[in-house]
């Protein structure tokens, strides 16, 4: 009876002390659910959500805050998949925060460019190149096109531009059966 | 994983000693079907004509594009360099002949897209002259050496895939390879060209894998033939002799045996882990019209400027042509004798792995080796495609033992990771699933789809990395900033106190103004402090002064005006000059008084009519005659 008790009292002091150890080793740096919700966002930072960029808007999320279909740029799939991540129901976008866009850039024209460095300040993630009193360009390869740079701009000089199809980025599309109207045999008609 | 590989090299090595007893080793799955290849071997290789215009596209390899190195209207000579290779996988581009170039910009190229990309114009002057030729001592060469003028050949792989040849060669000593395979099973319907090259040109095939032999460092070399092509089994036989351990095997026709891991299956009996490369266990591929191009190279400095085509199917006359990289389908298709009526479309490659040409006015490129006049007599177009029926045909025929109807059920409902997690990827895309499926459906398709919407993905996740970290590098950044500008604002605030505190209270705060300054420069720092002393001299003087004067009124704003004025001036002349301008400053107060005073008891506004000149006198006097009469109205107008 009393080395059942003692095994038992042994055995308890030994997990104890092994998941405090493994408590202390192995702890979670941060959040770890912010960082997921963070990994399906787009990472536009275009702060459509309401929210500053991804990063409070994954934030908002884990504390409840916002809601899953705050996110145009991560279009259905993105809800689809916070909606999973968090276990809700999937829910449409929601049009007050915006609707999908196809993909695209920011372009500056630059005859047109002041070189006023406002849109570099705009800029969430410093793609744009410039300095005072000097012509701006995009680094159209790390433009999350935001639109953020939009606005600043004092003459108008930034559009947007869809990104174009080429043989590099070209997809093969999903197979289409086509549909043809079978004629009408005296075969088929009799069975 | 290693013990499988050492195990794989322990098995060819033990192969390698006794070719002879080793039997062709079969593959899973592989489908049948008909041939058609003899319309296109009854004539010999013909060389086609150099055509009116050539329009060389910048992507005609895997890789990156290369960098342009011309400018329109240059005259190139055959064989020069038009772009170069740019980063490790790229290859450059030669002029297949000479003329000048008449445009550099978009044109359709020959890809299932169908959409335009970057190409040379060249226009031939018809002279065909060749540039200076440089060829290469391969056998006292350094094989770094030879390997880097690889790279500026332009040479990729002829067999369809088109990978950059010097990445293949590259003596960078990671993988031994022993074992070389020449891949001449050319299993796919309706293309001869690798059988002609080997029935018309076998010396100088073996010459080149002599190069390659060398480049790899491989002992055993064996050259795969499918048995549907024994005039080229002979002639390679023969050839081969020439060179030791070197052996042809003759592999049954069963498609796809071209495939680079089935022959190596086949000829070798070694599974490739599909995670791995065939350099992971010590053996390379090279397609035979490579190694011919290779010898070509080397032996006569030629660069890669043309290639063998298959020109079949519907047409009149169907033949090998040896034609120039850019030249237009046209003149490929009337050299063929034309196309038959009833010609639908062309296909490029393949009736298996080929696509459909977009247009007829594409160029032949370093991927053509095929061109297939489609009528739909030869290819009738698909039955739609019916429901899947499980039968799992389609996973026998698999040569790589992949479940397609699994991998079809996941493309189809766009569940992408599900089919990466089947192996998509290790698809060849052979099409052998496609053929035996009894509902027709199109499943190459939908697995294509699904590879390039997963490379999409990954891409944009990739992007979506970037940006996070472009993101938090920038908020990071400002937050630095602002630290940094709170700091500097600090800093100048205090040394900002202590400058104040200095002139009220000069003794006690001396040394908190002396640690807070810099000690660098303590000259300027005596010089400063004589004068705030010479300052708060003066002050103290003219507070004297002040008091005595017994007006205070004015005296406190003097004191701070004079404690700005420069310290240079001497502190006597100073007293003297400001005890002056008290007196008269006292007098001025005097008279105002007095004027003020007078003005009260006259009933009237003071004036400050002092010192006026007669003039300004008769304009005051004029200006008061009016004020009288405006008054004089208004106080009629009060009374009525």
């Amino acid at each position: 009876m009393l080395t059942a008790l003692y095994i038992m009292l042994g055995l308890a002091l030994l997990l104890g002390v092994v998941l405090g150890i493994s408590a202390l080793l192995f702890k979670v740096e941060g959040d770890p659910l912010v960082a997921r919700i963070d990994a399906i966002l787009p990472q536009t930072q275009c702060g459509q959500c309401g929210y500053p960029g991804c990063k409070p808007y994954a934030t908002a999320i884990a504390n409840g805050e916002a809601d899953i279909n705050q996110c145009p740029p991560g279009g259905d799939a993105g809800a689809r998949a916070l909606a999973e991540l968090m276990g809700v129901e999937y829910k449409p976008l929601n049009a007050e925060h915006g609707v999908p866009k196809p993909k695209s850039v920011a372009f500056i024209d630059e005859n047109t460019c002041i070189g006023c460095t406002l849109c570099i300040q705009a800029c969430p993630v410093d793609a744009i190149l410039g300095a005072a009193k000097h012509m701006h360009t995009i680094i159209a390869s790390e433009c999350t096109g935001c639109e953020l740079c939009l606005a600043p701009c004092p003459v108008d000089c930034i559009t947007m531009q869809p990104i174009a199809e080429t043989p590099d980025n070209w997809k093969w599309k999903h197979p289409v059966i086509p549909i043809v109207a079978m004629p009408a045999h005296g075969s088929n008609a009799s069975l | 994983m290693n013990s499988i590989i050492q195990f794989a090299t322990q098995l060819i090595r033990g192969h390698a000693a006794a070719p002879a007893a080793a039997d062709v080793h079969k593959f899973h799955g592989g489908v049948h079907p008909n041939g058609h290849k003899l319309a296109s071997t009854a004539q010999p290789i013909a060389k086609l004509a150099i055509p009116e215009k050539l329009v060389l596209p910048l992507r005609q390899h895997v890789g990156y594009i290369p960098k342009i190195k011309v400018s329109v209207g240059e005259h190139v000579l055959k064989g020069q360099m038009l772009a170069e290779a740019e980063g490790t996988l790229s290859a450059a581009i030669h002029a297949p002949t000479s003329g000048t170039i008449t445009a550099i910009g978009e044109e359709v190229i020959p890809h299932p897209s169908g959409l335009p990309d970057m190409c040379i114009t060249l226009t031939p002057d018809g002279k065909d002259a060749w540039a200076t030729l440089t060829p290469v001592d391969w056998r006292n060469t350094d094989k770094k050496e030879l390997v880097a003028s690889l790279r500026a050949s332009g040479i990729v792989g002829l067999g369809g895939a088109t990978f950059p040849t010097h990445i293949k060669v590259r003596a960078d000593g990671r993988s031994q390879v022993h074992t070389l395979v020449i891949n001449a099973a050319e299993c796919e319907p309706y293309i001869t060209c690798d059988d002609m090259l080997m029935r018309e040109r076998a010396d100088e095939i073996v010459k080149g894998m002599e190069i390659v032999k060398f480049l790899l460092g491989a002992e055993h070399c064996i050259v795969g033939i499918e048995d549907n092509k024994p005039e080229a089994t002979v002639s390679m036989t023969e050839a081969c002799k020439s060179l030791a351990n070197t052996s042809v095997k003759v592999v049954p026709t069963l498609y796809p045996s071209g495939d680079a891991r089935r022959l190596i299956h086949l000829v070798l009996g070694i599974e490739i882990p599909h995670d791995k490369r065939s350099t992971d266990v010590g053996v390379q591929v090279f397609n035979v019209a490579t190694v011919l191009a290779i010898y070509r190279y080397f032996a006569f400095g030629e660069p890669a400027v043309n290639r063998i085509v298959t020109m079949t199917g519907s047409v009149n006359k169907p033949q090998n042509f040896e034609v120039l990289f850019g030249t237009p389908l046209q003149n490929l298709i009337d050299a063929a004798g034309g196309a038959k009526t009833g010609t639908t479309h062309f296909i490029m490659g393949g009736p298996m792995m080929g696509f459909d040409l977009p247009t007829i006015e594409v160029p032949i490129t370093k991927a053509a080796n095929c061109i297939i006049a489609a009528t739909p007599d030869l290819f009738a177009a698909p039955p739609p495609a019916m429901p899947c029926i499980r039968c799992a045909r389609c996973a026998d025929a698999c040569p790589v033992n992949l479940q397609p109807q699994e991998l079809y059920w996941f493309s189809k409902s766009d569940n992408f990771e599900k089919a990466r997690d089947y192996n998509l990827f290790d698809c060849i895309e052979c099409g052998c699933c496609s053929y035996v499926c009894p509902s027709d459906i199109p499943l190459v398709q939908y697995y294509r789809y699904a590879k390039s919407e997963i490379i999409a993905a990954d891409k944009a996740r990739e992007a979506a990395d970037l940006a996070r970290e472009r993101n938090e590098f920038r908020l990071a950044r400002i937050e630095r900033e602002k630290l940094e500008r709170a700091q500097k604002h600090a800093e100048r605030a205090a040394a900002g106190k202590a400058e104040s505190a200095k002139p009220e209270n000069a003794a006690p705060e001396q040394t908190a103004a002396e640690a807070a300054k810099p000690a660098a420069m303590p000259a300027a720092d005596d010089a400063k402090k004589a004068a705030i002393a010479a300052a708060v001299e003066r002050a103290k003087a003219l507070k004297a002064a002040a008091a005595q004067a017994g007006d205070a009124g004015n005296q406190p704003k003097e004191t701070v005006a004079e404690s700005k004025k420069p310290a240079d001036k001497k502190p006597v002349d100073d007293e003297q000059a400001k005890k002056d301008k008290q007196a008269l400053i006292a007098a001025a107060i005097e008279r105002a008084k007095a004027q003020k005073l007078a003005a009260a008891q006259a009933g009237t506004t003071p004036k400050n009519v002092d010192n006026v000149s007669p003039a300004v006198q008769a304009e005051i006097s004029e200006i008061e005659a009016i004020r009288e009469k405006a008054k004089q109205t208004a106080d009629t107008k009060d009374a009525d």
